[in-house]
């Protein structure tokens, strides 16, 4: 049932991009932008914890985690440090993910010298 | 000489000397693979960058078609060439490299029949007696160019087409034999106010109906009086919407006799969506495919209509239209 529910969760939030794509007419960039907000805000308004709780890696493998937990992180620092803290914490749950874009896509880049 | 409101008739009937074809890896897996002079079999033809691939394309095709007219590139008096890189570096640098006096120019995937039109008119004005028109375009370098990064690998729709890799070229010269160019009619910007770059067949379709009715009305020719009408890069989108409009603008031209050479390039491969595009598209099918089935005697008049969307990555990213553009030139066999 686990794995059910996740299927069918992440799999609606991947038929969303899809449709942002064919239907509303949306870049790849921009789909994947509208996600990472839509899952910012679906955060802040309370709503991912449940829906991670709900269908697992469904809900966290999708980009809209990634929406989720900058604002987990934003609001973590925040109630230590208040204002500032929406700035420094922003990418404190996050940074793993985006130093490892960063270190093996330098990597990548040094093997396979893109020219695309 | 002009006739009627944008069409020229070419009295003295300039030749096609000689025509050459240059392909890709994917161009060699398709249908019309024997009718190319050269197929490479890697995307990057030993250089260092697709845009340098690119130019060697070019540079193969105008070498070819200068040694099968059986000139020296001394003799050629003009080059007129253009591609799809920004500041059309392919067709410059190319220039560079052949040292024959140069114009460049621009149409898109309609260069290939603006650059044939303005040879015939240099040659048949007497401005000259051999003309070299040639265009070029590269898979990769116009993806990076105009879409995203090839690595990316972004999905598109069913609409999308495929540039083609390629390059053609054609030596126009004021005697000799080979085919004849009978006449050209220079195209209209349409723009129907389509802006997406991922449906072009259909943002051109409109462009070679309107260059297809000023041609039939300039010369005053029946709608029958080509055993082939030929677009450039439409691809089964374009050819459809075409195909449609005509009978509805009173443009009778028998459907069985009009084709797309985005079509025929790749046949009904699935990979290139809606079909075939890039200036080298309707380039290489018609200086290869086109002109081989001519000399054969399998039509004696055919219409070529290059169509173009004159887009560019910063017009589309501010949300402009695309404005769209064909020309057609007109080319008889040897024999009639």
């Amino acid at each position: 049932m686990t794995f059910l529910w996740a299927f069918l969760v992440g799999g609606t939030i991947c038929l969303i991009g899809q449709f942002l794509i064919d239907v509303v007419k949306l870049t790849p960039a921009h789909t994947m932008s509208a996600l990472v907000v839509a899952g910012a805000v679906l955060d802040g308004v309370g709503l991912y914890d449940p829906l991670i709780k709900f269908a697992g890696a469904g809900a966290t493998v999708p980009i809209t985690s990634f929406g989720n937990a900058l604002v987990h992180g934003a609001m973590a620092e925040a109630e230590k440090h208040g204002l500032a803290g929406i700035i420094t914490g922003i990418f404190e749950v996050t940074s793993a993910g985006i130093s490892a874009a960063i270190v093996f896509g330098f990597f990548t880049a040094l093997l396979f010298r893109p020219k695309g | 000489m002009r006739q009627g409101y944008q069409s020229w008739v070419f009295s003295t009937k300039p030749v096609i000397a000689a025509a050459a074809a240059i392909g890709g890896p994917f161009e060699a897996q398709g249908p019309l693979a024997e009718d190319f002079d050269t197929l490479h079999g890697h995307l990057m033809i030993g250089q260092d960058s697709w845009e340098k691939a690119e130019r060697v394309l070019l540079e193969e095709a105008c070498d070819k078609a200068i040694e099968k007219a059986s000139l020296t590139k001394e003799q050629i008096q003009f080059m007129l060439a253009g591609d799809l890189m920004n500041q059309s570096i392919s067709a410059n640098f190319s220039a560079r490299t052949l040292a024959i006096p140069f114009l460049g120019i621009f149409g898109a995937c309609s260069t290939s029949m603006e650059g044939l039109a303005m040879a015939a008119q240099l040659v048949d004005s007497q401005a000259a007696d051999y003309v070299l028109a040639a265009t070029s375009s590269h898979n990769a370098a116009a993806e990076k160019q105009y879409r995203y990064p090839t690595e990316y690998g972004s999905q598109k729709p069913p609409t999308a087409q495929w540039t083609v890799t390629g390059a053609g070229a054609a030596v126009v010269a004021h005697q000799g034999s080979g085919p004849r160019i009978q006449s050209a009619t220079i195209g209209r910007i349409v723009d129907m106010g389509m802006s997406d770059p991922f449906n072009m067949g259909a943002a051109m379709a409109p462009a070679a109906l309107a260059t297809l009715e000023a041609h039939f009305r300039d010369l005053q020719l029946p709608h029958d009086h080509y055993d082939l009408v030929v677009t450039g890069d439409l691809g089964k989108v374009g050819h459809s919407i075409l195909s449609e409009l005509l009978p509805k603008h009173n443009v009778h031209i028998p459907l069985e006799r009009y084709v797309d050479c985005g079509m025929l390039i790749y046949g009904d491969n699935p990979k290139v969506w809606s079909g075939g595009s890039g200036c080298g598209c309707c380039a290489t099918v018609t200086y290869g495919h086109l002109l081989r089935r001519m000399t054969a005697g399998e039509w004696k008049r055919m219409l070529v209509v290059a169509t173009g969307a004159l887009l560019s990555p910063i017009s589309y990213q501010q949300g402009e239209s695309i404005p769209c553009i064909a020309h057609a030139v007109a080319i008889e066999a040897e024999q009639l």
